[in-house]
């Protein structure tokens, strides 16, 4: 009994380490990015909510947006389809928080004879898994654009559904070469074959080995997020979106779920493509640097380096994204979808192509 | 376009690395700021009610009634900036003034700021210098447009802008106007 009551208990620590993780860095990154394009343009962002005269380089702005939008009037149309203009933020924001269970934050952590994976949830087709849930997200924003009974609401709705297509076929067809390389759909073995050492020096990073797959998984990915430069969906200067119809909080959980998506594809790139929870010659019992030398460490501390390892890429990762998000220029609907089916498509294929003859000819 | 902008990677990159050197300059003069660095500025932006662009001499503000020795208004109720107001918005009620010297004076100056356009063709028309907009006040505002009526004693009490610019005396607040 107290093997179990143990065991439900570690599987509540790793279930709840990744549910805040991701809630927690998605609600953090209303902040990061009013602040992040603040210092690109030359500003200070926002900076006035305080508490007590404590301001916190703007921190209580979240905390402010949220008391502000769960007071607003919650709004329905006359028209639309209550049940299902409820349910669609909630569907939105449900599959983008549970997209993250599969990712592995971690190796194998030794707790009093047990080994416990550093996952979420383990799953031998881990990467199916983060992409159906990423794909039954744009449900939610189906919905919305259909309920709302809208004429501009439907549009964004439809072009959200045109939207992921494309970029789902892309990301799927751009990881197909990880996936061949690593011989795992199992994110925690991809990431495990990502430790190997090629040379004896460089680590086997997706990066190193799937260059053309990374540049075309992450612009996919940020179509996946339906932020600009691909925001077709929401087009503020044209049709606004499917949430037009949308106020208060059921706004916000469209919003929310939007930076959760973020975080996944974040958490997505840096598993396939940047190692994961790797750290460069760190094995399960400390350093191995090329040239022989060696720096033993206790296995907690191996673990917390792994576990710091991932929290900083994927912080690392979602400040790029932002970047690129306060960069660029966004696609009309018809370059994205242009750009989406006759270049990052093709280019998969042929990365997979490419991929199948490398591995021909390195592995016999 | 050409085939390299066609290719879309070259330039993203670029304008990655463009607004990429604008966060991390930016980050590190904040960074030095808050080390004690106070002329290193990451943001150009001025924090309005606590900072201030410096105002320039000739910035037309609030109207003043410039007082003499005594105290009463230097207006002589010539009725030039009233005549002179494009927007009529100016009201002057003249009468005897105590000393001898002097013929008349102002009983009541009026000015509905609701209509005042800031021209400051009265301080041109004024031949005895009474009126003024060297104050340095820009912020009244009230709720309705009797609290926009600023009245000659008011007016009298107010205080030319110091060298910098700044207001030096304290913005009238409109009987109306809760703040």
């Amino acid at each position: 009994m107290t093997a179990t009551i143990a065991d439900l208990g570690i599987a509540f620590g790793r279930v709840a380490f990744v549910m805040l993780f991701v809630l927690n860095l998605g609600g953090l990154l209303t902040w990061v990015e009013r602040k992040q394009s603040a210092i690109m343009q030359d500003r200070i962002g926002a900076n006035r909510a305080s508490i007590l005269g404590l301001r916190l380089f703007g921190l209580f702005h979240p905390l402010a947006d949220a008391i502000k939008m769960l007071t607003k009037e919650d709004f329905y149309p006359a028209r639309a389809d209550r049940f299902l203009f409820t349910l669609a933020p909630f569907v939105s924001v449900f599959f983008a928080l549970v997209a993250f269970a599969s990712i592995p934050f971690g190796d194998v952590l030794w707790i009093g004879g047990r080994e416990v994976p550093l996952q979420a949830v383990t799953l031998n087709v881990g990467i199916l898994y983060v992409f159906a849930m990423l794909s039954l997200g744009v449900y939610g924003v189906m919905m919305a654009g259909w309920a709302s009974a809208n004429n501009y609401a439907l549009l964004g709705g439809q072009r959200a559904a045109a939207l992921m297509l494309t970029a789902e076929i892309a990301i799927g067809a751009s990881i197909i070469g990880v996936v061949m390389w690593y011989g795992s759909l199992d994110m925690m073995d991809i990431v495990r074959g990502q430790g190997e050492l090629i040379g004896g020096w460089l680590p086997q990073w997706g990066i190193v080995t799937q260059p053309l797959a990374f540049i075309l998984f992450l612009t996919a990915g940020i179509a996946a997020t339906k932020r600009i430069p691909f925001d077709t969906p929401e087009g503020e200067s044209e049709i606004i979106g499917y949430f037009v119809e949308y106020s208060g909080m059921k706004f916000g959980m469209f919003a929310m779920a939007d930076f959760l998506e973020t975080v996944v594809i974040a958490g997505m790139t840096i598993t396939l493509f940047l190692g994961g929870w790797q750290v460069p010659y760190l094995g399960r019992d400390g350093f191995h640097f090329p040239g022989g030398l060696a720096l033993g460490l206790p296995h907690l501390a191996v673990v917390g380096l792994q576990i710091s390892a991932f929290v900083l890429k994927v912080l690392v990762m979602i400040w790029f994204l932002m970047l690129i998000r306060w960069t660029l220029p966004r696609f009309r609907y018809d370059q994205a979808m242009r750009l989406g089916w006759l270049a990052l498509f093709p280019l998969s294929i042929l990365n997979v192509v490419l991929t199948a003859l490398l591995l021909l000819l390195v592995r016999p | 376009m050409r085939l390299g902008q066609r290719f879309y990677l070259v330039e993203v990159v670029s304008g990655l690395a463009l607004t990429a050197r604008h966060f991390f300059g930016n980050m590190g003069r904040h960074i030095a700021h808050s080390l004690g660095r106070t002329d290193a500025r990451g943001a150009v932006t001025i924090q309005y009610p606590e900072e201030r662009r410096p105002y320039s001499p000739r910035l037309r503000s609030l109207h003043r009634l410039v007082r003499r020795e005594d105290g009463s208004p230097r207006c002589v109720a010539c009725m030039m900036c009233e005549t002179v107001c494009p927007a009529r918005c100016i009201y002057i009620v003249a009468g005897e003034h105590p000393n001898p010297e002097i013929e008349k004076v102002c009983d009541e100056f009026t000015i509905d700021l609701g209509k005042c356009v800031f021209c400051g063709f009265c301080v041109e028309a004024c031949p005895e210098d009474a009126i003024r907009m060297d104050t340095g006040i820009l912020e009244f505002s009230s709720f309705s447009r009797t609290g926009m009526i600023y009245t000659r004693d008011v007016l009298l009490s107010l205080e030319p802008a110091g060298p910098d610019g700044r207001p030096t005396s304290a913005v009238p607040i409109p009987a109306d106007r809760t703040p």
